[in-house]
C-alpha cells in the first residue's frame, strides 16, 4: 500500500490576522506557522496507524508550497512518514495546487492519498475533491472512519444530518477529520529520524489559475455587549424578542 | 450566460436552504441579464412546483433512483451533461456535505474557477468577483473567478434576498446515470434534532457546565427555542457530548441567527466558528472571560441559576403569544 499525505502550512490558531499592501496580501509579520491541524491530527496520523499495522506500507509528504513549508514538513516527518515531497510553487488557487498533486500521483502511483477536511485559513474543502477527479480516483469526504477492505476500502462520512459508511475501490482520495484518529505528539526518535528523511524539491507545472484573491478585508467589530443583570432575566427575553426579533 | 441552482435535497426531500440558493441564483441572473433554472438530481417525494414560492421558474429533473446516494463521479458527470445541454455557466450550490463532495471534482472537469463558502452576490461591476470567509471567519476575501464557468458554493445563512413567486415548468431531462463505482453500507442518520448548520438558533455549552450530566439545562432551553445544540472542543474531546457538536475553528461552522454560548470562555478557536453568527449572548459566571468581548447581549452568573430562569421566561413569551 503506497500512501500520499498533503500536508498544508497554516498559520497558528492564535494568529493575528492583518493585510497589507491595501488589504491584497496577508501580513506574516510575527506570524507562527503550523501543520494544518486536520492534516496533521488526522491524516497524518491515520497514515502512520495503517504503517503500524502493515509495515510494509509507504508513506510519503507533500506539501505545495515555498522553501518557508520546509520547517512544517520536517515535523510531519516527525510523526511519520517516508519521504517528502515539496512542489515548488505559492498559490492560493486549489485547481493550481490540485495539478501539481494530481502530477505527482501520476508517476507515483499511490492508492491512498489522504487530505484534511479543509485548511482553516483557506476555508475552501476542495482540493481532494479536485485531485480525485484528475488522477482520477474516488473521493470520499469528510470522513470519520477508515479502514483497508480486501475490495480496496470502507469509510464512514459526514452527510447531512449524519453518516453514511461506504466502500469502494482503489486508488481513493479521503479528506480526514475528527474520529479517523487521534491527535500525536511526535517523539524524540521521530525528530531525530526527521532529519534523516528524504525531502525532495520538485518544480511546478505551469498552471493558470483558475480564481484570484484579490482584496481581503477584516470583519466589522462589534458594538460591544449590552449587559443584563442576573436577577433581572426577563428583560434578556426581552431585549431578543423586540430589539434583536431573533426570538 | 444562465445560471444553473443545484437543489439541495435530502433523502428526497426539499430543504428549506432552496429558499436561499434560489434567490441567490435569481439575483446574479438578474444583475447579469439572464436567466436561472433549478436542476433537481435523483427522485424527489415533495411536488416540484412548491419551489415556484421561492421564484424558480425554470425546474430540471434527472430523475433516476442512482442519483440517490450522492456519489462524486456520477454526480459530475450528470451535472456536467446538464450544464451543456442547458447552456448554463454559472452553477450554484449550497455549501454543505454533499457539495464538498460535488463541486471540487466539477470544477475540475470543467476547469471551472469555484469559490467554496461565499457570502454575497457576485460583484460583476469589473470581472466576477465573489466575497468568501477565510481564516475560519477571522476575515473576508473576494475571489475573481477567471473562467467563462463559474461555481459558487453559498454558505446557508449569508444572505437575505426578497424572493417572488412564480408558476414552475418542470422539464424532464434525459441524461444517462453511470453506474455508480462505490456501495453505501450503512446509514446513521441522528433522528430528531436540528442539524447544526440549519438551524436558526443554536445553545452551546462548554465545560462550565462541569459534566454531560447536566445538559438538561441546555436541552430544556434548545428545546423551548426549537435549537440546534453545540459544545466547545474540550467537551466533545471528553465525549461529553457527540464530536459532530464540536463547533470552532477545527469543528463545524455555524452562523446561526442567535447563538447562545453557556459556560464558554471564548477561547479564539472557539470564536472562529460562531464569530459570522447574528446575535451572540453569552452567560458566564467569569465577567472577564473573553467571550463577552465578541457578543451582543451577556449575563455575568451561574448558568445552572439563570438558564432554567431563562427557559421560563422564553416559554412565558410563547404563551402570551
Ligand atoms: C489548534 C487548536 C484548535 C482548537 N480548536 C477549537 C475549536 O474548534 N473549538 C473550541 O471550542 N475550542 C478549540 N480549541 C480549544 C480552545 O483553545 C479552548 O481551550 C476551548 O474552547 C475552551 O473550552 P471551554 O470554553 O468549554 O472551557 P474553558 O476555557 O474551561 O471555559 C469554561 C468557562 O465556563 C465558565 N463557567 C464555569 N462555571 C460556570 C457556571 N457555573 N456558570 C457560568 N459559567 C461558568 C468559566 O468562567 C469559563 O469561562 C482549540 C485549541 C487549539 C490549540
Ligand atoms: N498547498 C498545499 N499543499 C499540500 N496540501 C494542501 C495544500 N493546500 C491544501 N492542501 C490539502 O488539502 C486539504 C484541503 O485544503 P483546502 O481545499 O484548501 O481547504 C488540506 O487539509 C490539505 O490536506
Amino acid at each position: 500500500m503506497k500512501i500520499l499525505v498533503c500536508i498544508s502550512k497554516t498559520p497558528d490558531t492564535t494568529s493575528r490576522i492583518a493585510f497589507t499592501e491595501n488589504n491584497t496580501r496577508f501580513d506574516e509579520a510575527g506570524v507562527q506557522w503550523i501543520i494544518n491541524p486536520y492534516d496533521e491530527w488526522y491524516a497524518l496520523v491515520r497514515a502512520i496507524e495503517l504503517k503500524e499495522s502493515d509495515p510494509a506500507t509507504i508513506i510519503h509528504l507533500v506539501s505545495v508550497g515555498g522553501a518557508d513549508s520546509e520547517p512544517i514538513i520536517r515535523k510531519a516527518l516527525a510523526l511519520g512518514g517516508d519521504e517528502a515531497f515539496r512542489i515548488d510553487i505559492v498559490s492560493n488557487d486549489s485547481y493550481t495546487v490540485a495539478k501539481q498533486i494530481a502530477a505527482l500521483c501520476d508517476r507515483e502511483k499511490y492508492d491512498l492519498v489522504f487530505t484534511g477536511k479543509e485548511a482553516i485559513d483557506s476555508n475552501n474543502a476542495s482540493l481532494g475533491g479536485m485531485i480525485a477527479e484528475l488522477y482520477p480516483a474516488e473521493y470520499v469526504s469528510l470522513a470519520t472512519q477508515f479502514s483497508v477492505t480486501p475490495e480496496g476500502c470502507s469509510v464512514t462520512r459526514e452527510v447531512e444530518g449524519g453518516e453514511e459508511t461506504i466502500s469502494c475501490g482503489l486508488p481513493a482520495i479521503i479528506s480526514c477529520q475528527k474520529g479517523i484518529a487521534e491527535q500525536r505528539i511526535p517523539n524524540m526518535r521521530g525528530i531525530m529520524g526527521a532529519r534523516t528523511k528524504p525531502l525532495h524539491v520538485v518544480a511546478a507545472e505551469a498552471v493558470t489559475p483558475l480564481t484570484t484573491i484579490t482584496r481581503y478585508e477584516l470583519p466589522a467589530a462589534k458594538a460591544g455587549v449590552k449587559l443584563v443583570s442576573a436577577d433581572n432575566v426577563a428583560e434578556l427575553v426581552r431585549l431578543l424578542h423586540e430589539e434583536a426579533k431573533v426570538i | 450566460m444562465s445560471v444553473l441552482i443545484i437543489a439541495d435535497l435530502q433523502e428526497g426531500h426539499l430543504k428549506k436552504s432552496n429558499a436561499e440558493i434560489i434567490s441567490y441564483g435569481n439575483e446574479i441572473a438578474r444583475i447579469s441579464g439572464t436567466s436561472a433554472g433549478v436542476l433537481v438530481l435523483g427522485n424527489c417525494t415533495d411536488n416540484l412546483s412548491a419551489l415556484g414560492a421561492y421564484g424558480a421558474s425554470q425546474v430540471y429533473q434527472v430523475a433516476d433512483a442512482n442519483l440517490q446516494a450522492v456519489n462524486p463521479s456520477v454526480y459530475v458527470s450528470v451535472i456536467s451533461a446538464a450544464i451543456e445541454q442547458i447552456g448554463a455557466d454559472v452553477i450554484v450550490f449550497s455549501n454543505n456535505p454533499s457539495s464538498k463532495s460535488v463541486a471540487p471534482g466539477l470544477s475540475a472537469r470543467l476547469g471551472a474557477g469555484l469559490v467554496s463558502g461565499a457570502i454575497a452576490v457576485p460583484d460583476i461591476s469589473n470581472g466576477f468577483s465573489v466575497r468568501k470567509t477565510v481564516f475560519s471567519g477571522k476575515a473576508f476575501a473576494d475571489v475573481s473567478i477567471n473562467t467563462d464557468k463559474k461555481i459558487i458554493t453559498l454558505n446557508p445563512n449569508s444572505v437575505t434576498i426578497p424572493f417572488v413567486a412564480t408558476e414552475t415548468v418542470v422539464t424532464s431531462l434525459s441524461i444517462p446515470v453511470p453506474a455508480s463505482t462505490r456501495k453505501v453500507t450503512a446509514v446513521n442518520k441522528i433522528e430528531g434534532e436540528v442539524p447544526l448548520t440549519e438551524a436558526d438558533i443554536v445553545v452551546s455549552g462548554g465545560r462550565g457546565l462541569k459534566g454531560p450530566e447536566n445538559w438538561g439545562v441546555l436541552l430544556d432551553l434548545a428545546k423551548v427555542l426549537k435549537a440546534g445544540t453545540a459544545c466547545s472542543r474540550p467537551v466533545g474531546d471528553a465525549h461529553w457530548r457527540p464530536h459532530h457538536e464540536h463547533v470552532g475553528q477545527t469543528g463545524v461552522q455555524i452562523a446561526p441567527n442567535l447563538y447562545i454560548a453557556l459556560g464558554i470562555s471564548g477561547a479564539i478557536q472557539h470564536l472562529a466558528g460562531v464569530n459570522r453568527s447574528k446575535v451572540i449572548v453569552v452567560i458566564n459566571k467569569d465577567p472577564e472571560a473573553p467571550f463577552f468581548k465578541a457578543a451582543d447581549y451577556g449575563i455575568v452568573g451561574d448558568l445552572f441559576e439563570v438558564v432554567p430562569q431563562l427557559t421560563a421566561a422564553i416559554q412565558q413569551l410563547h404563551a402570551e403569544g
